[in-house]
């Protein structure tokens, strides 16, 4: 079911927080609303289930216009972040609850019920009390209890926050199989990077109530829009740099990096350059500085680099290297990976 | 470890030095009841069971029996704890989670009839259950009495509503269940333990009223247990204090029975946080 939000304008009381926002889902497309605290990726998705009122825009489903359709007759299952089990009910009855409600037969509700919880596989905690499962059960029964009504949108907000490393990673892969096993559209909201970009076909990276790029997860990761873009993904984060650009790029009096190709640009610029496009390994233009951090990972260190001009590098380094705290190095920079940001913070 | 143990010893005798006049008391009135000590002595000389004679026959002709009385109690009890319970679910609701106008005020009206002292109303209460023609009936005492406990009531359950997490009820509207049945069938078996909790509570309130049907139901028809005592120990003209600490003792019983039975769902009352 393809999802059409338009010009979405949400307000509580006198703060605005969303304000015309546009957002296409494509049908049987997983999408993931990335963001820091409080940019309003909640707000969003309430306003696709339902639950907020929208203050201005409209929403579609398919053809469907829904902009004013109460949140009981959306074909939309939600998992929220702290699951919302009905604690007095059995997981059995947590899952058959909306089948209920449709006031379906026993037997049907039962023959669903069952069906379920094998998709989810918890077939055999159906009598227990949700106090009685741990996280991860807890998470494929609001999954369960979401899908059963076969609703024709998935909503997730941050659905594995509450739980441990192991289980985070378990559930990311059982929450892409499930949507593609039923082919349902779904928005997953996450403030995890790693999680967006290992679960969506795209991505949506908000700030502030807006959506400043939605794309997929390699090309917003290899050709970021925005200097806020470029900041937000990656992990360790990319290093920027104040450049002056003049025929070439002048990284304070020492160092000076060539223009990269097809790139126009004069006066004050930012440049970006990625952890794993820095270092001794690669080849391109050179930068001296001075080792100034290292921070061993096992498989390879982490090294700060710091400019004569006192601007840091990030490097990521192959363990088995010898260079030491101190030493002055001369590295190459792979230039077209770099990213370049004008004054505004937007891509060049 | 050492000084935890000294300071539980202290603790228990300061509780036991506290309460020892209140045992005694309640003690004394037991074994009173049922014996009749030498003049001016306390210890008991003979065992009888004269004073518990109301039970079996009326103790003078102008009175109603203590089982007539005992029911009139029962009732105005007890639906004065439905009523109570029955309004304080549906108000603490409302103003626990929905959006309307005043919501404000209501709550800070509550808030201020909590900790009003209601008797200052007796009057002008009086008048108003005469002109509704209700003045001297247990309907109208029962009316009174649920009013005066709702502000209460509903607080108390405010609090456990507040506690209820919203996700649970956006869950169930999402399941395309209305807002009454998410209400009825996922949020209010949420609140129970409170809600036990208040009829329990409201139902000793009204067990133990006197005020209010002392002047409100003054007649022998709408008579409570704690009315019937006054009158028994006011307008004798030779008290009989044996009879009096009977039915007392007789008065008494159902409140300990249900603090014994119920003491933990009492203690719920205090658990759900109390959250503007
Ligand atoms: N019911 C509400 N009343 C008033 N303001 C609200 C309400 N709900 C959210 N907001 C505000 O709207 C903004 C966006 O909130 P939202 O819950 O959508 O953030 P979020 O992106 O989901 O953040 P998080 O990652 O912390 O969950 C926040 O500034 C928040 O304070
Ligand atoms: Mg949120």
């Amino acid at each position: 079911m393809q999802i059409k939000l338009q010009n979405f304008t949400k307000r509580f009381g006198d703060t605005t927080v969303i304000e015309d926002m546009s957002l296409s889902i494509a049908s049987g497309e997983m999408i993931a609303l990335l963001g820091p605290s409080g940019c309003g990726k909640s707000t969003t998705l309430f306003a696709i289930s339902g639950i907020h009122r929208i203050d201005g825009g409209s929403l579609h489903f398919g053809d469907r216009d829904v902009t004013t359709l109460p949140p009981q007759d959306r074909p939309v299952g939600v998992v929220f972040q702290n699951y919302a089990l009905y604690p007095h009910m059995s997981v059995a009855e947590n899952i058959g609850f909306p089948l209920r409600v449709q006031k379906l037969n026993t037997a049907e509700i039962k023959r669903r019920v069952g069906e379920m919880a094998e998709l989810v596989q918890i077939g055999n905690l159906l009598k227990r009390r949700p106090q009685q499962l741990s996280g991860g059960q807890q998470q494929r029964v609001a999954l369960a209890r979401a899908l059963v009504r076969k609703p024709d949108v998935l909503l997730l907000d941050e659905p594995l926050a509450n739980l441990d490393a192991k289980l985070r990673l378990e559930m990311r892969s059982e929450i892409r199989r499930l949507q593609r096993e039923t082919g349902i559209t779904a928005i997953l909201v996450t403030h995890d990077q790693i999680e967006a970009m290992s679960m969506c076909d795209r991505i949506a990276l908000m700030r502030d109530g807006q959506i400043e790029q939605i794309s997929t997860p390699s090309e917003m990761y290899e050709r970021p829009a925005s200097h806020y873009v470029a900041g937000f993904l990656g992990n360790p984060p990319i290093s920027f740099l104040k450049a002056e650009a003049n025929g070439k790029l002048m990284l304070g009096a020492e160092n000076s990096l060539p223009m990269p190709q097809g790139v126009d640009a004069s006066g004050p610029i930012t440049l970006g350059i990625r952890p794993e496009h820095f270092g001794p390994q690669h080849q391109g233009p050179t930068v001296t500085g001075r080792v100034s951090f290292i921070e061993p990972q096992g498989r390879e260190d982490l090294i700060d680099v710091t400019l004569p001009d006192n601007q840091r590098l990030r490097a990521i380094v192959p363990a088995g290297h010898d260079f030491a705290l101190g030493q002055d190095v001369n590295w190459q920079v792979d230039l077209s990976r770099t990213h370049l940001f004008n004054a505004e913070g937007n891509r060049l | 470890m050492n000084t935890s143990i000294k300071g539980n010893w202290i603790l228990i005798l300061a509780l036991t030095l506290f309460s020892a006049p209140l045992v005694i008391m309640y003690g004394f009135q037991l074994i009173d009841s049922v014996s009749r000590p030498a003049p001016g002595g306390i210890i008991p000389q003979e065992w009888e069971l004269t004073n518990w004679r109301f039970l079996w026959e009326p103790i003078d002709s102008a009175r109603p029996s203590i089982w007539r009385v005992t029911f009139n109690t029962f009732v105005f009890a007890s639906t004065t704890a439905l009523l109570v319970c029955a309004f304080s679910i549906t108000a603490a609701y409302a103003l626990s989670r929905l959006n309307f106008p005043a919501r404000r005020f209501f709550l800070a009206g509550l808030i201020m009839l909590h900790a009003f002292p209601t008797i200052t109303l007796i009057i002008a209460i009086f008048i108003v259950l005469q002109f509704l023609g209700l003045y001297d009936s247990l309907m109208g005492v029962i009316l009174v009495k649920a009013a005066l406990e709702l502000p209460f009531g509903i607080w108390i359950m405010k609090g456990f509503y507040d506690s209820v997490p919203w996700e649970i009820e956006m869950a169930g509207v999402q399941d395309g269940a209305s807002r009454f049945r998410v209400w009825w069938e996922l949020i209010l078996p949420q609140v129970k333990p409170g809600l036990s909790a208040l009829l329990i509570f409201s139902f000793l309130a009204g067990w133990s009223e006197f005020i209010l049907p002392l002047v409100l139901a003054p007649g022998a028809d709408a008579q409570v247990l704690a009315t019937y005592m006054n009158a028994v120990i006011a307008d004798d003209t030779r008290p009989d204090y044996g009879l009096f600490k009977a039915i007392g003792m007789f008065y008494a019983l159902p409140v300990i029975a249900i603090y014994l039975l119920f003491q933990k769902r009492l203690m719920n009352i205090y658990g759900g946080g109390t959250k503007g």
